[in-house]
């Protein structure tokens, strides 16, 4: 039984130094067999882990981590939570995960720090204003809050933003999500991990899978570098490494992998209090609780797992936060990194079974999953304990590129990926 | 951020190429007769190798020609450049 956090423990802790903290999760060794691993200790594989055991009572299972629970793309992203987007499949979609952001640090008892500071998006061009205007409408009747600012009211939204309609790019008039905000990405991860363990999860770290043991079109067992494990179903969060597994079970997947890069600068006072996307000009920025500038750059074209991404889209999005906020001419970077994400011709996820049976897969999330970690994690978690999708994933499926059915949140969905 | 030695041009900075993806992915010779499933397989499915991938690369800030690459997706390290048309040199 895990001790509850709150302001008592944390006061009763001191008194000790901080040095008796009640371990988050075990360090177990993998049983035999299971009845479902995951696949990716990352936010994702985690929530899903989490969602199984909570509300489909599946208690033997696994989460299999090839590093360590939150280190990649987890741990990469610009934590931007949002659900402004164009389609009516992706509006469920993400403002399901929306509304599960709203009460998660109550729900695992972990404080994933979600700061509901607004999303603002940036219009540059005659096409922007129409695409946000369309999308603002799109959203309003899905129920999901968004307004439009004329330029004006996006001076009066983030002061420094500069609105002068002289530069390259003038901004043109934007969109407001005021729902949509910012949450610690690793608390995610650590407060799914501890809600699970405490449910039985087996959360195994260091274990690489090397193999998909399949007879006919069953899944039996997963190889690991820690030994063979037999389950019957296998969920997959693998992120830009989704098409590897794929590969290991005989599957094709339409999916690229690229880098994709972000940067923080030196810690700095408050300045900028929520979050500002610019599609036209890629760059977008908010300001993490330490102070530094939270910067997302845009991904190469070329595939790679290289976790490197080249100087020059830095350099694009550095120029178009210059010319966007000429306050920041003198801020200093502090560190730069990449995160590999796998990305779907019609930018949208694959929450989906297979061909394979108990082989399911969640990925394609592309530029843009952390703000979906909970709802992906609730749905993939349905879809893999039913072996039925949830009707708010059933338009994810693998079949859709088949079907012609794509949801395409390319142009539309508030940001280029 | 690598070097690219192009085919007609010599070596140039990455950033002048456009990756124009998997290369000799064949286009259908008969369209028409083509199932749903083999349309999904010619146009979206991809290997998506971590390792030794073929693809085509276009010196888009340059001579502007398409030409083909091995390279190890892994570390980005170049193995080959050959021409459109041209056989793999090796595996």
């Amino acid at each position: 039984m895990k001790n509850k956090y709150s302001i008592f423990s944390l006061i009763k802790n001191a008194f000790s130094y901080h040095e008796n903290w009640q371990k988050a999760w075990k360090d177990p060794t993998p049983k035999k067999e299971y009845d479902a691993v995951i696949i990716g200790g990352g936010g994702h594989g985690l929530a899903t882990a989490y969602y199984l055991a909570k509300k489909h009572n599946m208690k033997n299972i696994a989460v299999v981590e090839k590093g360590w629970i939150g280190g990649g793309n987890t741990g990469r992203n610009t934590t931007i939570i949002r659900s402004n987007y164009l389609w009516d499949a992706s509006a469920g979609l993400y403002d399901h995960a929306l509304k599960l952001w709203e009460g998660l640090s109550q729900e695992i008892n972990y404080n994933v720090m979600f700061s509901q500071r607004g999303v603002m998006n940036l219009a540059h061009n005659l096409q922007d204003v129409r695409d946000l205007k369309r999308r603002t409408h799109a959203n309003r009747l899905n129920g999901i809050d968004a307004v439009y600012l004329s330029t004006e009211e996006v001076k009066k939204f983030c002061p420094i933003i500069n609105t002068s309609q002289d530069i390259r790019y003038p901004v043109l008039g934007g969109t407001l999500q005021r729902r949509a905000g910012t949450a610690r990405h690793d608390a995610v991860a650590w407060g799914y991990a501890r809600g699970a363990d405490e449910m039985g999860v087996d959360i195994i770290q260091n274990c690489e899978v090397k193999g998909i043991k399949r007879s006919g079109d069953e899944v039996e067992g997963i190889e690991t570098t820690r030994g063979f494990i037999k389950t019957k179903k296998v969920g997959v969060v693998a992120a830009g490494h989704s098409s590897v597994l794929a590969n290991m079970a005989g599957l094709r997947l339409p999916l690229e992998s690229k880098p994709l890069q972000a940067l923080v600068s030196e810690p700095v006072k408050p300045i900028i209090d929520t979050v500002v996307m610019s599609n036209a000009v890629h760059a977008y920025v908010s300001q993490s609780d330490k102070g530094e500038l939270v910067i997302g750059a845009g991904t190469d074209d070329y595939i790679s797992y290289s976790q490197k991404g080249s100087h020059d889209i830095v350099e694009g999005t550095l120029n178009a936060i210059l010319e966007l906020y000429p306050i920041f001419s003198r801020m200093r970077m502090l560190r730069q990194w990449g995160g590999i994400v796998d990305i779907c011709p019609d930018a949208s996820p694959i929450i989906s079974k297979t061909t394979i049976k108990g082989l399911y897969f969640n990925c394609g999330w592309g530029t843009g999953g952390f703000k979906a970690t909970p709802g992906s994690g609730d749905l993939f978690a349905h879809t893999i304990a039913n072996d039925e999708p949830h009707k708010l994933n059933a338009a994810f499926n693998l079949n859709r590129f088949i079907s012609g059915d794509l949801v395409d949140e390319h142009g539309a969905a508030a940001v280029a990926h | 951020m690598f070097l690219i030695t192009c085919p007609f041009c010599g070596e140039r900075e990455q950033s002048e190429f456009k990756a124009g993806g998997e290369a000799h992915i064949e286009r259908p010779k008969q369209p028409i007769e083509l199932s749903d499933d083999e349309w999904a397989e010619y146009l979206f499915m991809r290997k998506n190798i971590k390792g030794i991938q073929f693809e085509r690369w276009n010196h888009a800030h340059g001579c502007r020609k398409w030409f083909n690459m091995i390279r190890d997706t892994s570390n980005d390290t170049i193995k080959a450049v050959y021409k459109m048309g041209e056989k793999p040199p090796v595996k």
